[in-house]
């Protein structure tokens, strides 16, 4: 039987920026001192239109950390500049930034609410911590010692106290990883519901099914640099004019290795590229492969991150 | 079994091995406290008692007390100076051998006075005790302000320095440079908080134990909160200056133990330092512990007033800001 796939649904996009950028970063580089030196950003321009979610995307070591920790201003760059609403980044920018780090400790013996008093008390403006609490579905968490939280409890306190003082732009770096899968579905609905307030987001992630559904626009970093940069949708025109076919390897026998088709094998499967779907389907017949299996669907953002950023495993 | 014992046992001893800073400072830290303490304690006897002659210049000769090993004669000219030294445990005995019978001031409540009286009668059984001007203080009271001072100093130096360490380690710190919190108003928060708990905790720690051995400071008071609060900011301010920049809790923990030890046998919590060379004095003034000591002790048993201790007041305000612009100056949100 063949399986057709859902049609992939990506996230509303924004095709030409109508709005000034929200941030912009012009040349960035950093470079970490020693015997070797590694220059963990090389060159990095982005420019972030106000109310959009922009994912930053790569695979580990590809400067995303650092670029993102360059833009919220807490790592100084080796050469290069970060504007917030075309000003260098400074007081302002951290009175209006919302940031969820990868990892964060909170102070011993707090609750959920003093904690987020804590830090709602550092800022002049903010969002009332009733709000916060609510928002982040905290309510029955509020009296619980912060350090009894589960994960993704814990990641929803992070996540309200990044927004405590109702930030126009809110960093999320890597703010699943590690969570279970309905953890992780319960914090991009939350994070859907602060898009739905017209905030500007700027998210880091591995999950590319999470990029899909949460930004507008993304980039894919590699080695440091920028390697493309758009809508995802027309990212994916733009490498892919095909179809997917993917089919389990041990039905594909050596022999149809030969055949003249785009192949590439991973562990488990074998897919095939093509923009002549039935031309393809013919050959595959002919070739007396079974086709139970097969599953057709269009590329999607982690076709196109694996295209990019290549399949090897880096070092 | 054994593998995986050696397998942690070696990845351990690499880590330990790798933290540069931690390892130059084990090694360094034994051999200079060593170093220092041999230098400041060693010598070829190290006298056990300080006795005062009443003369000017000490010659062994001219009493058989005088060649007692173990004992540090010291030349006095100002009997009344010191009886009442005496009488503050700063001398353990003060003998004027001029005079026949000889005459001595020992404080009866001085338990090294309690020995070298025995020593001074089995070398002249007609010495002739005389009272000690004044109150004697009793070796407690004495003993309080050092025992509450070196509380202060465990908890104003450790207190700051381990929880900043541990916000910097466990990324707190990093999150709130996130925030417009600048590093001036997180350690003066640090600074402040430990202040007040210091305070409160040392407050109370006096009152229960002057209740308890029925204690009454000579002094006034709101001198002593005065003394208390500038004693703590100066040493809380120090502990900055140690956690400020540093990730390794074994560094870090050397450092707080370098500072702390010299200050705990060289400012006068448990001895007097009276006698001991002057360098050594000299030394023990640098600690800002020694100043609230002596602060308190004036106040506490003689009754000093402002003017008396405001030299020490004024060195630990002094130190307070040193320490405090020199953290702010060093300090660093994250482990670089």
């Amino acid at each position: 039987m063949i399986h057709f796939p859902h049609s992939t649904a990506l996230s509303p996009t924004i095709g030409v920026h109508v709005s000034p950028p929200i941030l912009e970063v012009r040349h960035l580089v950093k470079t970490y001192p020693g015997a070797t030196p590694v220059t963990a950003v090389n060159g990095v321009s982005l420019a972030v239109p106000e109310g959009i979610c922009f994912g930053l995307l790569g695979p580990n070591g590809a400067g995303k950390t650092t670029s993102i920790e360059i833009m919220e201003g807490i790592l100084g760059a080796t050469s290069g500049e970060v504007f917030y609403r075309g000003e260098p980044i400074g007081r302002r920018f951290k009175e209006e930034a919302g940031i969820l780090f990868q990892k964060t400790a909170l102070q011993d013996f707090l609750t959920v609410r003093q904690s987020l008093n804590m830090f709602r008390g550092l800022y002049s403006r903010g969002m009332d911590v009733d709000e916060v609490i609510k928002l982040c579905a905290l309510d029955k968490l509020e009296k619980r010692d912060t350090r009894k939280l589960s994960g993704g409890q814990q990641q929803r306190l992070l996540l309200a106290i990044a927004l405590v003082n109702d930030p126009a732009l809110l960093f999320l770096d890597e703010p699943t990883t590690g969570l279970d899968p309905q953890a992780r579905r319960n914090f991009w609905e939350l994070v859907q519901s602060i898009k739905a307030r017209k905030k500007t987001i700027i998210l880091t992630t591995h999950y590319m099914e999470e990029a899909e559904l949460l930004c507008d626009e993304i980039a894919i970093m590699d080695r440091g640099r920028v390697i493309a940069q758009g809508t995802p949708r027309a990212l994916l025109r733009e490498h892919f004019d095909e179809v997917l076919l993917e089919l389990p390897k041990q039905e594909f026998p050596a022999a149809a290795r030969e055949l003249p088709l785009k192949l590439i094998e991973t562990s488990d499967r074998v897919e095939i590229t093509t923009n002549d779907l039935d031309g393809t389907l013919r050959k595959l017949m002919d070739a007396h492969i079974p086709l139970k299996d097969l599953r057709i669907r269009p590329p999607n953002l982690e076709d196109l991150f694996l295209e990019l950023t290549g399949k090897e495993l880096r070092a | 079994m054994i593998q995986r014992l050696l397998s942690v046992f070696h990845a351990r001893n690499l880590e330990f091995i790798r933290d540069r800073g931690t390892m130059i400072f084990v090694l360094i830290l034994p051999i200079a406290m060593i170093l220092g303490m041999s230098f400041v304690f060693g010598g070829k006897e190290r006298p056990l008692f300080k006795v005062g002659v009443l003369t000017q210049v000490v010659d062994t000769k001219a009493h058989p007390f005088l060649s007692e090993r173990f004992v540090d004669f010291v030349a006095v000219k100002d009997s009344s100076d010191a009886v009442h030294k005496v009488s503050r445990h700063a001398l353990d005995l003060l003998v004027d051998l001029k005079q026949q019978p000889v005459r001595y001031w020992v404080n009866p409540t001085s338990p090294k006075g309690y020995i070298i009286e025995k020593l001074l009668l089995q070398s002249d059984p007609m010495a002739h005790r005389e009272p000690v001007s004044g109150d004697a203080v009793p070796y407690v009271n004495w003993l309080l302000p050092g025992i509450l001072g070196m509380n202060l100093m465990f908890s104003c130096i450790f207190g700051v320095g381990y929880v900043v360490l541990r916000y910097r380690k466990n990324g707190f710190l990093k999150r709130l440079n996130a925030t417009p919190l600048t590093a001036f108003e997180f350690l003066t928060a640090q600074v402040m908080s430990r202040l007040v708990l210091t305070m409160l905790v040392t407050s109370l720690l006096y009152i229960g134990i002057a209740t308890l051995i029925r204690f009454h400071s000579m002094g006034n008071p709101f001198l002593l909160i005065l003394l208390l609060f500038m004693g703590s900011l100066s040493m809380i301010a120090l502990g900055l200056t140690i956690a400020a920049r540093f990730a390794s809790e074994e560094l870090v923990s050397g450092l707080l133990n370098l500072l702390t030890w010299p200050m705990m046998l060289l400012s006068g919590v448990w001895f007097s330092l009276e006698g001991s060379p002057e360098w050594v004095q000299w030394v023990a003034k640098i600690f800002p512990l020694t100043h609230v000591l002596d602060a308190a002790r004036a106040i506490m048993l003689d009754g000093a007033g402002i003017s008396a201790i405001a030299p020490d007041l004024l060195y630990l305000a002094i130190t307070a800001v040193a320490f405090l612009a020199f953290g702010a100056w060093s300090f660093r949100w994250r482990v670089e």
